[in-house]
């Protein structure tokens, strides 16, 4: 089924007509509403009028994480703070968070766009909702609530942890429709059969999944043991949240990104140029509709390519691949982007820590885990044990309240950690993605 | 009155430790006394030895991290309530022992401790006070 039929099935010379006249309202809005992005037309000599068609595009800058940090926290903000309804943020260097800011408008959009994403899953309004994202400043809890409940269905807002739980709570209801990471999907399930709790008394049928990379291998493998259909969904905080690109369970190959509302591009991360429809590399997206902090051109860093191959689900919006990696160093744990700067400048804060560390990540029982390796030198190193756990204690404390994600801390003997050509090899990533 | 102890931190995995022995021996160290405190991932070696400045250039050299403590060496009769005896004065005065080893010297007469205080000062004046033998540096290293 279709949520909005006349948006999603806009021939393409209708729906590209209906981009640019939005564009071109979005470049006036910046250019006149937003300092940042006023100085940044200023310095490359431009005026909203350059923007006379959609491939106009390319002439205009890019926006990059950093400069959402750089006018933390309401600076990227179009519209009068009044005009905020609501504000999600995600983790920062040094909890410096990346804020984003919504109208009253965005978030009945966001929603729209969230029940659309579910009815592309098949979901419709007789489903029970299990929704198993976090509830707060991520995106992710509240943008699947509200999705679910503009469609009609019933939400069962669990946000995250509690997984026996959760379990019970999913056979008890009936739900039908799961919504957490992948990783979790297979947590769940292993939680489960370890409570004796068999998946013939669930009622899945299908699976919401996403906010971390997967494999086609993970799907099938979720798919075979809930015996459900297990569908990607993409979005980030910048750009809205969930609900930005969503799989068709009709064709179940490829996101459809709502293309009425966001305008993506695929471009050569290192030169910065628009490549070819249907090549791979970076997406970048511009947001169309967007009132309290609209983004133009927003380099996402994932990696994936725009295929405008018709979908026999009727959807006219070019559909983007699974996202296969990132142009940056950016990991993502349990559904938390961490970048490996934002550890190192935790750990150098700590004090007398040296900024030898290393990153392990695995994935036990379908969970992501992160083992921060740190070297113990003679500034920190203590004969008595109590002092170098309370220092572990500290860096995990450190890493959890700014980036939300537990480590385990290990110290390990100065230059254990593999360098090569004197760089350390700071990122073991053995999650088989 | 205060022993110098170095101590290297190990990571829990197999042939560490005999990394360390073979350091010292090559350099001709000999050891007096050792404990080994251990946690799931890290250990932490303890040594009192026959050169300090030695070993401790030995073990860096060899990318130990090495430390260095001030501990304190008392000696007492080799029999039931000799320790107890000398744990009662600390915990009378609230010093406390962050932690100890012992062992028991060649003649069998006496034992020897180990100490690591919080207060270092206070306890060995405590000691002296109850008339307890402490050995200094440098005979404890050439014990």
């Amino acid at each position: 089924m279709v949520f909005d039929v006349q948006k999603e099935t806009l021939p393409r010379d209708e729906l590209e007509e209906l981009q640019l006249k939005r564009l071109k309202y979005l470049v006036q809005r910046i250019y006149h509403n937003v300092p940042f992005y006023h100085q940044r037309f200023k310095e490359l000599e431009l005026k909203p009028d350059r923007l006379r068609s959609l491939s106009d595009l390319k002439y205009l800058p890019f926006t990059e994480k950093q400069d959402l940090r750089n006018n933390y926290p309401f600076g990227m903000f179009a519209v009068p703070r009044e005009s905020v309804v609501r504000v999600h943020a995600s983790s920062g260097t040094t909890g410096k968070a990346t804020v984003v800011g919504y109208t009253q408008r965005d978030v009945e959009n966001w929603a729209g766009l969230m029940a659309r994403s579910f009815e592309a899953a098949g979901a419709t309004r007789a489903d029970i909702v299990h929704n198993a994202y976090g509830y707060g400043l991520f995106t992710g809890g509240l943008g699947a609530h509200y999705g679910a409940e503009a469609l009609g269905a019933t939400i069962l807002p669990v946000s995250g942890g509690a997984t026996k739980r959760q379990v019970m709570l999913m056979r008890d209801f009936g739900s039908t429709v799961l919504c957490c990471t992948p990783s979790y999907s297979l947590h769940l399930y292993e939680t489960a059969l370890a409570s004796g709790i068999s998946i013939e008394d669930l009622k899945l049928r299908v699976g919401v999944f996403g906010a971390e990379p997967w494999t086609e291998e993970m799907r099938n493998d979720i798919q075979n043991k809930f015996g459900i259909k297990a569908l990607d969904i993409y979005g980030l905080s910048e750009i809205m949240g969930p609900g930005v690109a969503m799989e068709c369970i009709a064709a179940q190959e490829g996101l459809h990104i709502w293309e009425d509302h966001f305008l993506p591009e695929i471009i050569d991360p290192e030169s910065g140029e628009p490549l070819p429809l249907g090549e791979k590399g970076e997406l970048v997206v511009t947001t169309l509709t967007k009132e309290a902090q609209p983004l133009l051109r927003y380099r996402t860093r994932d990696i994936t390519r725009l295929n405008p191959v018709p979908c026999n689900c009727g959807r006219t919006h070019y559909r983007i691949e699974r996202i296969t990696g990132r142009s940056d160093d950016m990991l993502i744990i349990r559904g938390v982007n961490v970048f490996p700067s934002q550890i190192e400048s935790i750990l150098l804060e700590t004090e007398g820590l040296s900024p030898h560390y290393q990153l392990i990540i695995n994935r036990e029982s379908g969970m992501d885990t992160l083992e921060v390796r740190v070297e113990v030198d003679e500034n920190i190193f203590s004969d008595e044990i109590k002092h170098l756990q309370r220092l572990e204690k500290k860096i995990q404390t450190h890493i959890k309240d700014f980036l939300g994600v537990t480590a385990k801390i290990t110290m390990v003997e100065p230059r254990s950690i593999a360098r090569s050509e004197g760089k350390a090899q700071r990122i073991v990533d053995c999650r088989k993605l | 009155m205060k022993v110098e102890q170095i101590s290297v931190f190990l990571e829990n995995r197999a042939g560490r430790l005999a990394d360390v022995t073979r350091t010292l021996a090559e350099s001709g160290v000999n050891i007096r006394a050792l404990s080994l405190a251990d946690t799931t991932d890290f250990g932490i070696l303890r040594l009192i030895v026959t050169d300090h400045e030695r070993a401790k250039k030995a073990l860096k050299e060899n990318g130990f991290t090495v430390g260095r403590t001030n501990v304190v060496a008392a000696e007492v009769e080799d029999r039931p309530g000799g320790l107890h005896a000398i744990l009662t004065m600390f915990s009378e005065s609230g010093i406390n022992v962050e932690y100890m080893y012992a062992f028991v010297q060649q003649s069998g007469k006496n034992a020897v401790l180990i100490f690591r205080f919080d207060r270092t000062d206070e306890a060995v004046e405590i000691l002296q006070k109850n008339g307890v033998r402490i050995i200094p540096g440098d005979e404890m290293y050439n014990i």
